[in-house]
């Protein structure tokens, strides 16, 4: 690896923590430092062709967890569009429905219209505040266990166990030419990929529209281009991510495990090799032979082999290490076949491991979540969530908003009366149609209002409008004054005129010729 | 030339053989992915002079096979945009006025067509708020007065053939005489005063009564309501046309004014006038507006079962 040499020069800073698969590639090399005095040694190349993962099946606690939280994210995945949830005959039944033509957001018994996008921000910064606080807590778990890249990759990887065998049968299979036999387990193989990734793709358009419909519509060629191509742009993507591109989009792509890496400090779990126990690497034999040199670990390459992205965890932290602790798992198994306790390979962080390093003992793997950050991080997120179920509890389903016509901004009427135009937005957001009293407020006596769909005969202090279930009503009012009456700032009132008798004001102003 | 082949030691590269001072260019070829789309942009250029005006020629350019050209598609999207907006159109055209407002689809669709038209063909005189130019006596469609009518069917009439409008015999028309050129100073005064008192701005007097009941009640009717009929204006309310200075009345009962307006027959289709006629009427002053019939009616809980039954077999058809 080329980035070794670059660590050479390095040398002399004298790691105060060192790992033991570091040392070995900081050690002097004679060869390579040959290579590097040579003049007309090549450029060095910068770019690594990409080594297959070829990850061994394993079982353990951890990957049983994974197995676990598969479940569990691919069943709310394909399960959720086609629950349904009753809210009467003016509103969709699907429990979760996000209505881009009529700009409705339906989550259980939660609607949110386009002006109240504050609750969709809310939960993209309670989504973000999340991850800052399962990282600094206990490390990549979400890249380890519930990353839609690592579930993929993980149900990929189960593919080509299928159909390929284990990790030594698939590296063979890899090396070997293409025959008939290769070329049909590759097809087959491939034919699976799409097919899991067409499912990805189809079940993404069932949050969008009406799944039990939009699959009617979409086998008979009915739906929208926009299904049809959003379910080929994700089979693609799934198809080509997680059966081709796999780990490296976690090492080269994502942007995340770069900012982890700013956000885990010593105090953060992680998955980490007890250098101190596991040097010096050497087998049962020689171990039993020479105890004081040898360490627990026997060098077996098992944590290597289970790792879905193919690194050395005994190098230490690295940005390929997703901590999903498949070679926690690996290692352990192979410690209590060799009758050693286990945890050579665990979760720690990286203070612990000193303390452990210096004979402090082992510290269960939750005492490291008790520290401020934990508290600080999970207080702002429950802060923001309580807020937001308060504000959903306290909203009210009945909205007005007044714009006066400024064009012009009065009108002389024959009898010297003086009238104002005022356009009103009335929402109703319940899943019914709805009498509405509009009134006003503030006025001098006399004061009438009618609308555009009311006739100046039956003008009067207040006005009842129907307002369509789960919509928005525009309705120009007109209001007058008789002839001399002071204007200035009045208020429109909106209020539902059933049980609930929800309201919303909104102040204004009326203008009349002395007032310009 | 193999003998002139020399290689640049730290890179490997080819030298090209030019130098400048001693600084030498490498041969580093352009990549071939590079090329080959140079190539198929030169292919698609060829392709696009064949199909498409290219060549720019004395008096026009060339017009490639496929005849495309920006003004014909501009041309095709109006044409498209007329037959989207046919059908709306047929129904206004079909549609006896006193219906139109009892149909509020319809009737909204009229009022959006009619602002649109408002807006190119109105606003030059009216205003884009439709509140007229007291100045120079545009009137104001906003307001309740109409002096030729102001319910849907006399605002269409009017759009139609315009007022005092030479090209329709059917045009709005009176003339009110110029009564400065047969009374006197004081006789005027008279009637200003009266004209004035109609409407409590001024006190009247016996002989401005007279003068009046006289020479103006016969279209102003002796209580000063005017008559839509004539085209006279109210003299008994707070809006005036010319203003309600006394300088500006006696202005106009000494050398009235007319105010003219094109009639739009020849110019506009009658569906555009129709919806134009919509859209006046909506703007707070249309006399007899209908309301609209289903908006005060509870909705009673059968029709709330029945709309939930009709949503259950729909989705069992499903």
């Amino acid at each position: 690896m080329s980035v070794s040499e670059g660590l050479d020069s390095s040398q002399g800073a004298a790691p105060k923590r060192d790992w033991g698969g570091a040392v070995e590639s900081l050690a002097p090399d004679p060869v390579a430092a040959k290579r590097l005095a040579d003049p007309k040694r090549p450029p060095p190349s910068l770019y690594e062709k990409r080594k297959a993962v070829h990850n061994k099946r394993i079982d353990g606690p951890f990957r049983r967890f994974k197995w676990l939280v598969m479940l569990v994210t691919l069943g709310i995945y394909y399960v959720t569009p086609w629950i349904r949830w009753d809210r009467g005959p003016y509103a969709p039944d699907q429990a979760v429905l996000i209505d881009l033509a009529n700009r409705r957001f339906y989550m259980f018994n939660i609607e949110i219209w386009p002006h109240e996008f504050y609750f969709v921000a809310g939960l993209l910064i309670m989504a973000g505040i999340g991850l800052f606080l399962v990282t600094s807590a206990v490390g990549r778990a979400w890249c380890g266990y519930a990353c839609p890249q690592t579930v993929w990759t993980d149900v990929f990887q189960h593919v080509d166990r299928f159909f390929d065998g284990d990790r030594n049968a698939r590296i063979r299979l890899d090396k070997a030419p293409w025959r008939a036999s290769k070329t049909a387990r590759r097809l087959g193989k491939w034919a699976v990929y799409l097919f899991i990734a067409f499912w990805t793709g189809g079940a993404w358009i069932m949050y969008f529209a009406d799944a039990p419909t939009l699959t009617y519509q979409f086998w008979r060629g009915e739906a929208a281009p926009v299904a049809y191509m959003t379910v080929a742009v994700l089979t693609g993507t799934t198809f080509w991510l997680g059966g081709f591109m796999r780990e490296q989009v976690c090492i080269y792509m994502c942007p995340w495990p770069r900012i982890q890496a700013a956000m885990l400090d010593e105090k953060s779990l992680i998955v980490t090799y007890k250098d101190w126990r596991g040097e010096k690497r050497g087998s049962v034999k020689k171990a039993a032979k020479n105890p004081e040199e040898y360490g627990d670990c026997v060098d077996c390459l098992q944590c290597v082999a289970v790792c879905p992205t193919g690194v050395d965890i005994r190098e230490g932290q690295q940005i390929g290490c997703i901590t999903c602790a498949l070679c926690i798992d690996a290692c352990d198994k192979v410690m209590k076949d060799i009758g050693r306790p286990r945890g050579l390979i665990d979760y720690a962080t990286l203070e612990q491991c000193e303390k452990e390093a210096a004979g402090a003992p082992p510290q269960p793997a939750w005492k490291a979540l008790m520290r401020p950050r934990t508290f600080i991080y999970g207080g702002i997120w429950g802060a923001i969530g309580l807020a937001m179920l308060f504000a959903l509890g306290a909203r009210s389903h009945t909205d007005l908003t007044v714009s006066p016509d400024r064009n012009p901004p009065f009108m002389l009427l024959k009898d010297g009366s003086v009238r104002n135009a005022y356009t009103l937005r009335l929402r109703n957001m319940e899943a019914r149609p709805r009498d509405m009293e509009i009134a006003l407020q503030g006025l001098p006596a006399g004061a009438l209002m009618w609308t555009d769909r009311i006739a100046f005969e039956d003008a009067s202090s207040s006005q009842v409008i129907r307002v369509d279930a789960d919509a928005t009503r525009l309705v120009k009012a007109y209001v007058v004054l008789p002839e001399g009456s002071a204007t200035g700032n009045f208020t429109f009132t909106l209020t539902s005129l059933d049980e609930q008798r929800e309201s919303d004001s909104e102040e204004t102003s009326f203008t009349g010729p002395g007032d310009i | 030339m193999a003998d002139n082949k020399r290689i640049d030691e730290p890179t490997g590269t080819e030298f090209v053989g030019h130098e400048w001072d001693g600084i030498e260019e490498l041969n580093t070829p352009l990549p071939r992915w590079w090329l080959w789309t140079f190539y198929a942009t030169i292919a698609w250029a060829l392709v696009y002079v064949v199909m498409y005006p290219a060549w720019p020629l004395v008096s026009k350019a060339t017009e490639g096979v496929l005849g495309w050209s920006s003004r014909g598609e501009l041309a095709q999207e109006l044409r498209d945009a007329q037959l989207a907006r046919a059908e709306t159109f047929e129904l206004i055209a079909a549609t006896d006025l006193t219906e139109l407002s009892s149909n509020p689809e319809l009737m909204g669709q009229a009022i959006s067509g009619g602002a649109a038209a408002f807006k190119q063909h109105c606003v030059q005189c009216h205003g884009a708020g439709a509140a007229g130019y007291a100045e120079y006596g545009y009137p104001n469609l906003n307001d309740d007065d109409w002096l030729w009518g102001g319910e849907l069917s006399e605002i269409e009439f009017t759009l139609t053939h315009g007022i005092r409008w030479e090209g329709s015999d059917q045009t709005r028309f009176n003339m009110m005489p110029a009564y400065g050129d047969f009374m006197n100073a004081g006789e005027i005064d008279a009637l200003t005063a009266h004209a004035l008192s109609l409407s409590g701005k001024a006190q009247s007097s016996a002989q401005g009564a007279q003068l009046y009941d006289q020479n103006c009640a016969a279209c102003h009717m002796a209580d000063g309501s005017g008559s839509q009929e004539l085209g006279a204006p109210a003299l008994n309310d707070a809006i005036w046309l010319y203003g309600d200075d006394p300088a500006q009345v006696r202005a106009q009962i000494a050398q009235p004014r007319h105010g003219v307006m094109p009639g739009w027959s020849d110019k506009l289709d009658p569906v555009t006038i129709r919806m134009l006629a919509a859209y006046i009427h909506s703007r707070g002053g249309g006399e007899a507006t209908i309301e609209e019939p289903s908006d005060a009616e509870p909705i009673a809980s059968e029709s709330v079962q029945a709309a939930a039954a009709d949503k259950a077999e729909a989705d069992e058809r499903l």
